[in-house]
């Protein structure tokens, strides 16, 4: 393909760490020292690990050749999808590391500590107005973890009502974290299918949800990029039987300033900062997954619970019926920053953001319906799935197309999930990528799909552009080589 | 907005390739009554300028130095971050990227986690480590829970030399489960007791942490012993100040099974508490009941060394329900942080430093026994220590608040038994002028 992004270039090698650098060298300044040696107990001193010694300048050069093999949303299109690859706002670091706010202690007094706790406090009711959902934690570490907090509610909201009951109800379309975080609260998961539209039919859920069900786990918009349309009657059936909703919310971008989460019937939901606001995700985390209740819920929060009197913030672990502590502190509090950032940057905006990450997915779905198959050919939210059906006749396959789209210089979709799609595609461009950049995508995957009629091979031994082709995971996994 | 690309003609040309009329049409298939009717009432956009005139006016109200002293750990570390880290980290492409599902173009991410690893396990001597939990409360949860499946014994003990608030995080993910905490009291030197423990057979794992809460260093060859007495019974050792590694001897070498805690230390600043790193690593034949991503080392299409996440059947994604753990992002920034750190300082500096923290941390302890205050905790410490202050202590706490010197923690909130004592930390940060002025004020 002409004028694609992918190319060639120069690319630097880089050893392991510790064979590089020599016994000696230091690439720290190490301070003053200003006291005396005070030997301990010698039994329970040992040689120290074993660290290979770097100068400051093999450090250097290490770490940036490494990155140097990495795409990031910097580099270029990352329309990974229900992972939300938005921008990530430069302003945000700076703010995060204002020394006020990095060298802050946890256990400060409070009244040492108003800015930090004023952050929290107000990014709390911001996520309230964003969602509908009035009182919210910031504690979770992850979505996961949310989810996890989520489902520790549920126990302790069934507990109160001296019920223990056995069973969750998960859609074929929900996240797959979500039924991993109902079995550590002791949840047998059950399966529910969506129907031929992609979404939840409240008689399938009637004909499952019962008494020792606890509740249910909504993804809204699910992994399909669908609006769960029958989501208020599910809601119903499910709290007529005594359970609760949780709404997975990290498709959250989807739908600020669009729906009022409470509206729908939600009782608790959690957010990832990391996606829908806009903080970065670091190759892994770290991420920020709060979790935001009604009015009801609201007891069984995680503790401290940040309070404002009279101008004045602090700290309260009085909550009797609440779930306790899920992180050691309060969070991702770095990642909690960013996010208030991005809120102070868009305020209302936040509903073009939605209303525009919507729009790109609808236009690339457009664009690419007749060149992929797309199983739910109906209008999606902010992500769209397609499937490898039309390229088997060619024997290539997704993994195939995904690996393809790296040489032209994208980072690939989402692929094989949700698991309800066989083979599928899941895009997501996220509002941040201009139109030019859509049009570059989807000019890629018309011009993939071509290749894949005429010359299938040079998809099946794709990528050869980054500094490593495919790799062998199943060596990977039958010999573990964890460490060197 | 600069963050929204979108121009008039851009929004106009793509509705009408969707064949929409108005943004409010994509939105027109969903029902009605699922709609929000009013608009998000948020505070208006803040142009970058006064972004950064609000939050400098935030920061500015929190006492940290230059301006304060603060002479408190307990979990969050003040260390220097060398410049060369931090502009490291910084870089977009590791800071921008998911994590690596396509390891063609996530090498860099791949090797620094894998380089991490391993810098983990030479650190705290054991086989394996992961790619990090999310901090040193939620591993030491997902540890004990471990033992739990590997033992399959449904009884933990933790000693009350855990950090407290890693004990109620732990109760917090046990509640469902039914399974047995016990908490172990600590002996007058300030060590842990185990002379409770009588039922070893039914017990899943014994929780310590070293240096535990009062900064004192735990014997833990004795204690492996003792709890290794039933060959199926786990030690767990925790950590919060992993930097008393770099001269102590290793958890792993002195016959922890697992050992867990909080990375901070390790080149990441404190942020009021996060994100920090859970450190994770474990003896080999736990391997496959581990929680946590694993990045693991093998080769491409060429033969060319590569890395890729592994061992993913324990998670998630495929066992689903049956999974380790729930864990999918985790602390990877963090983790890449600590690995630069470690690679900065390397095994001679690593223990230098380390030495400098236990000298500083010994020269106050002196000089305040010196002045006549009681250090009630006989046993050695690193780079924290119990110290009582006599008299109306909040009363002298408050004082030296309002001199610009946080004197520590308050014990008493955590341990009523402990009423006027305060654990105290002295890092590499802290002048001999800077706790020369402490003594000085205290005593006044």
């Amino acid at each position: 393909m002409k004028n694609a992004v992918g190319t060639t270039g120069l690319i630097l090698n880089e050893p392991l760490l510790w064979k590089i650098g020599k016994k000696g060298r230091s690439g720290f300044s190490l301070p003053r020292r200003d006291i005396d040696l005070s030997p301990l107990d010698s039994a329970l001193e040992g040689q120290g690990p074993d660290f290979p010694d770097l100068s400051e300048v093999d450090v250097v050069r290490h770490y940036t050749r490494l990155s140097t093999w990495n795409f990031g949303v910097d580099t270029g299109m990352y329309p990974l999808g229900s992972c939300t690859m938005k921008y990530n706002p430069k302003t945000n670091e700076r703010q995060a590391s204002l020394p006020g706010l990095a060298q802050a202690h946890p256990l400060l007094p409070p009244q040492l500590a108003q800015g930090t706790l004023k952050i929290m406090y107000d990014l709390e009711r911001y996520l309230a107005e964003v969602t509908g959902l009035p009182a919210v934690t910031l504690q979770p570490a992850a979505g996961a973890q949310g989810e996890l907090t989520g489902m520790l509610i549920f126990y302790a909201f069934h507990k109160r009502k001296h019920q223990k009951r056995s069973k969750i109800l998960i859609p074929d379309t929900a996240h797959g974290t979500n039924p991993a975080s109902a079995a550590l609260c002791g949840y047998k998961s059950i399966p529910v299918n969506s129907n031929k539209e992609g979404i939840l039919d409240p008689e399938t859920v009637a004909g499952q949800m019962d008494e020792d069900t606890a509740g249910i786990m909504i993804t809204n918009p699910n992994t399909l990029g669908l609006f769960e349309d029958n989501i208020r009657q599910v809601a119903a059936i499910v709290h007529a039987k005594g359970g609760l909703v949780y709404a997975d919310g990290a498709n959250m971008n989807a739908v600020m300033g669009i729906v009022n989460m409470a509206d729908l019937g939600v009782d608790v939901l959690h957010l990832n900062l990391h996606k829908t606001f806009s903080t970065p995700h670091g190759g892994g985390g770290p991420g920020s997954g709060p979790v935001c209740v009604t009015r009801e819920i609201e007891p069984f929060l995680p503790v401290p619970r940040v309070i404002r009197h009279e101008d004045q913030y602090r700290l309260s672990d009085d909550r009797p019926e609440s779930i306790g502590k899920i992180h050691a502190f309060y969070g991702n509090f770095g990642i909690q920053i960013r996010a208030y950032a991005y809120i102070l940057s868009m305020g209302a905006d936040l509903k073009k953001a939605s209303q525009f990450a919507v729009l790109s997915a609808n236009y690339i779905k457009e664009r690419l319906k007749g060149v992929y198959h797309l199983p739910y050919d109906k209008p999606c939210m902010h992500e769209c799935v397609f499937t490898d059906k039309h390229q088997q006749q060619y024997k290539v396959t997704t993994l195939d197309i995904a690996k393809r789209l790296i040489d032209y210089g994208f980072h690939p979709p989402t692929i094989y999930f949700p698991l309800v799609v066989q083979g599928a595609i899941m895009v997501e461009p996220t509002e941040t990528e201009p139109k030019e950049n859509l049009d570059q995508l989807v000019d890629a995957l018309i011009s993939i799909a071509a290749e894949a009629a005429e010359k299938p091979e040079r998809l099946r031994k794709a990528p050869v552009n980054p500094k490593v082709r495919r790799l062998d995971e199943t060596t990977a996994a039958r010999k573990p080589c964890l460490a060197g | 907005m600069r963050y929204l690309p979108h121009t008039d003609d851009d929004v106009a040309q793509m509705l009408a390739t969707i064949g929409a009329n108005s943004l409010e049409d994509l939105f027109a298939s969903i029902p009605a009554d699922c709609l929000r009717k009013d608009d998000l009432d948020l505070p208006g956009a803040m142009t970058e300028w006064e972004l950064n005139k609000h939050m400098e006016r935030l920061a500015s109200e929190m006492a940290v130095c230059p301006e304060y002293l603060v002479f408190m750990g307990a979990g969050s570390y003040d260390h220097y971050i060398p410049e060369a880290v931090k502009q490291l980290l910084a870089r977009s492409e590791f800071l921008t990227s998911y994590t690596p599902y396509q390891p063609e173009v996530s090498q860099g991410t791949l090797q620094a986690i894998y380089e991490y690893q391993t810098l983990t396990t030479r650190l705290l001597g054991l086989d394996v480590a992961n790619a990090s939990m999310y901090d040193g409360a939620s591993g030491l949860a997902e540890a004990l829970l471990m033992a739990v499946r590997v033992t399959r014994r449904k009884k933990i003990y933790i000693s009350s030399l855990c950090h407290p608030l890693y004990r109620q995080v732990v109760r917090t993910y046990f509640e469902p489960t039914g399974y047995d905490i016990v908490e172990l009291p600590y002996l007058k030197n300030g060590r842990t007791d185990l002379s409770q423990v009588t039922d070893l057979d039914a017990c899943a794992g014994i929780a310590i942490q070293s240096p535990n809460f009062f900064g004192c260093i735990e014997d833990i060859e004795s204690l492996a012993k003792k709890v290794h007495a039933d060959p199926k019974t786990m030690l767990v050792v925790s950590f919060t100040e992993p930097l008393a590694y770099g001269l102590l001897k290793s958890p792993g070498s002195l016959g922890a099974d697992i050992a867990c805690g909080e990375g901070q230390s390790l080149g990441i600043p404190r942020s009021f508490g996060g994100p920090g790193l859970g450190m994770f690593a474990a003896k080999k034949a736990y391997l496959r009941n581990m929680p946590g991503r694993l990045v693991g080392q093998t080769k491409d299409l060429d033969g060319r060394r590569g890395f890729v996440l592994t061992l993913s059947t324990r998670e998630q994604h495929i066992r689903r329900e049956k999974a380790t753990s729930n864990i999918c992002s985790n602390q990877g920034l963090c983790a890449t942080a600590a690995a630069m750190y470690m690679a900065a300082l390397g095994g001679t500096g690593i223990r230098e430093l380390a030495c400098l923290n236990r000298d500083k941390s010994a020269y106050l302890k002196g000089a305040l026994a010196h002045a006549g205050f009681d250090t009630p905790f006989s046993a050695p410490t690193f780079n924290e220590f119990v110290v009582r202050f006599p008299g109306d202590s909040p009363e002298t706490y408050g004082r030296l608040i309002s001199k610009k010197i946080v004197a520590g923690l308050p014990l008493v909130s955590y341990y009523p038994e402990l009423k006027n004592h305060y654990l105290l930390c002295v890092t590499e940060t802290m002048d001999r002028e800077d706790m020369d002025l402490l003594v000085k004020e205290v005593t006044s």
